[in-house]
């Protein structure tokens, strides 16, 4: 099939589209703009709705009445907005409420920056709202992969009743990419029988709720999601490892960072070092033991992780490492993207060379 | 034996938690009768508040959601754009509606989202145990402000009538009690027209319920109704505040 070239915002909302996504509230913000305007002028064609919320706490409590409403539902937007909508996520979740959740991230903290950051790793990992609670989070690298994801949340949501997000940083949102439209099928079809579509007098009222006022009910409840959780992590895990099997030092890295890590590699193999790289595409659930076997294989004898952020997914990383190889970070902030020569540097430093 | 009285098809068999001479009860009762009348119970979709009448969910027989502390009209709005045709509801308390979630009820109002609110304004926050409401009058008691309300230091009560009349996209907006008989009639038939314009497309429909909190406002029921009537009443005129079709017929 022919290629394409798209810019990734848009190229996410269109994804949603052909996955059958026609509904659509948010809230302007840089760096992911181009997907509501994109959504503004596409879902009309499709006969769906895009609104314009007056801020992303209505825009998430929107979605959430169009997924209660038994709708395929999206939402979009950058980390301070993200904050804004963790409300609306931990009760989705409590809810068993689907829908997919775009985050194109920024530097931080508070207002940060508009450039390409990953500093949301903790919020979108550890969820930022209240309560026990897990969502996907999917980390594409590039646009191809942003497409991919975005159409593949959709179906895990339905799947598990859950929102789940694409964490794709501002530069996956900003840059254009060629891509391949491949034919979408809805890999989980089952019909939305707990939606509140009206009983029709046919069944007995549906209740979109997450609130469990019985300690005991709610303990209960907790038991049943944590089974779904259990359930993504025994399915979802995703990840990509290149060079690995004989690495001296192994990169880990998601998203952007984990492509220029690929082009450290390559000014280390002319040095005569040998670097693999280690790639989360699930960052919830973690790929956790597969990295941990990765960075156990005898020729690993350093680690570095490499983040746009002061250092977060590095924390997951040590854990994987036992303390049994030194794992160092390589990282900056607020939408400064490290380069392959400083990514270089931090592998030679970390080997002692 | 012929049946004079029965409780409406538009309420469960759920024993309600409310406390007695509590008017969410009143309340819940018209707008179920409004549904059953209207023949709407069917296809009716309402979202609760966070607040005393939290688990309206499970008194309501048609379909429900339960909203985040006033978000009831986003959560709303999302589900109207699902289902245009579907009768859709919000019943919100003053403290769900006109503090946290002043923002949600006046975008949603100005929208003219195809929906009807009631709003049960009782002066104070009941279900955390009678702490300050934006409806709270000068000088009212509430365990927030233990000297009553001082204006000087938090402002005056909420007119939420006045305010969503200004706004373009609300059709209809009466201020209504169900302190006696004959207002209690007018209350069902406001709530009854705020149904029938949203089934006409018009626009949003408010209704407020001037209303009691006996257990917060440490009064017993027939105390409190008096309260209400001396006090609440002066403050919250009741009547109603617009009518765009009475305005197009002029
Ligand atoms: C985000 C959030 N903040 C605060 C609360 C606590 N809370 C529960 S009910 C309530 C007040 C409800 O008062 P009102 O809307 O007046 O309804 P009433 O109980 O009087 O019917 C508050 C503040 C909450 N559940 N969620
Ligand atoms: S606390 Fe007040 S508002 Fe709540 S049920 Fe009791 S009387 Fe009604």
């Amino acid at each position: 099939m022919a290629m394409e070239l798209w810019k990734g915002n848009e190229a996410i909302a269109e994804a949603a589209v052909r996955a059958g996504c026609r509904f659509f509230f948010g809230y302007p913000i840089t760096p992911q703009n181009e997907i509501p305007e994109y959504m503004s002028m596409r879902l009309p064609q499709v006969g769906g709705c895009f609104l314009q919320s007056e801020s992303e706490l209505a825009a998430i409590n929107m979605v959430y009445g169009a997924a209660g409403a038994g709708a395929r539902v999206m939402t979009s937007s950058s980390s301070p907005g993200i904050s804004l909508k963790q409300e609306g996520i931990t009760y989705m979740v409590g809810a068993q409420l689907p829908a997919v959740i775009i985050n194109v991230s920024r530097g931080g903290p508070g207002l940060g920056s508009i450039q390409p950051a990953q500093s949301d790793y903790f919020q979108s990992t550890r969820g930022g709202g209240n309560g026990d609670y897990r969502t996907v989070v999917l980390a594409p690298n590039t646009i191809q992969e942003a497409v991919d994801h975005t159409q593949m949340a959709f179906d895990i949501a339905d799947k598990y009743r859950n929102p789940v997000f694409v964490l794709a940083d501002g530069m996956i949102g900003q840059m254009m990419e060629p891509i391949e439209w491949k034919e979408y099928k809805p890999a989980y079809t089952a019909e939305k029988e707990w939606a509140t579509t009206g009983h029709k007098g046919k069944r007995p009222h549906n209740i979109v709720n997450s609130l469990f006022i019985d300690a005991a009910g709610c303990h209960q409840h907790n038991l049943e999601l944590d089974k779904k959780y259990k359930a993504m992590e025994e399915n979802e895990k995703r990840w990509q490892e290149v060079g690995t099997e004989d690495a001296e030092v192994l990169f880990v890295a998601y998203g952007t960072p984990s492509r220029i890590a690929l082009s450290a590699a390559e000014i280390l193999k002319a040095e005569g070092i040998k670097a693999g790289l280690f790639r989360p595409i699930t960052l919830w659930p973690y790929p956790m033991m597969e990295l941990r076997e990765a960075i156990m294989r005898p020729s690993v004898k350093a680690v570095v992780c490499i983040e746009m952020s002061m250092g977060q997914m590095v924390e997951d990383v040590r854990y994987a490492a036992l303390d049994k190889k030194p794992v160092s970070f390589c990282g900056k902030a607020g939408g400064v993207i490290p380069t392959q020569y400083e990514i270089a540097a931090a592998a030679r430093a970390a080997l002692g060379r | 034996m012929a049946i004079v009285y029965q409780k409406s098809k538009g309420l469960t068999d759920k024993e309600m938690h409310y406390c007695p001479g509590c008017t969410h009860g009143i309340v819940h009762k018209l707008v179920a009768e409004v549904l059953e009348e209207l023949n709407l119970l069917d296809d009716a979709i309402g979202v609760c508040p966070v607040g005393c009448s939290v688990f309206a969910y499970d008194y309501f027989s048609c379909d429900m959601q339960e909203a985040s502390h006033g978000r009831a009209p986003a959560v709303a709005t999302g589900i109207k754009r699902v289902h245009p045709n579907s009768p859709v509801f919000t019943y919100q308390g003053d403290g769900d509606l006109a503090a946290i979630g002043m923002a949600e009820i006046i975008h949603a109002a100005n929208r003219g989202e195809k929906i009807t609110t009631i709003f049960i304004n009782n002066a104070i926050y009941g279900m955390t145990g009678g702490q300050m409401a934006p409806t709270t009058l000068i000088g009212q008691k509430a365990t927030t402000a233990p000297l009553g309300r001082d204006k000087d230091l938090c402002g005056g009560p909420v007119h939420m009538c006045e305010m969503m009349s200004a706004i373009d996209g609300a059709v209809y907006v009466e201020r209504v009690s169900v302190n006696n008989i004959p207002n209690l009639n007018k209350a069902k038939k406001a709530i009854k027209k705020a149904f029938e314009l949203q089934m006409q497309n018009a626009g949003f429909a408010f209704i407020e319920v001037v209303s009691t909190c006996p257990t917060n406002w440490g009064k017993t029921p027939v105390e409190s109704m008096k309260w209400l009537e001396e006090n609440m009443l002066p403050v919250f005129p009741l009547g109603v505040y617009k009518d765009v079709e009475e305005v197009a017929s002029k």
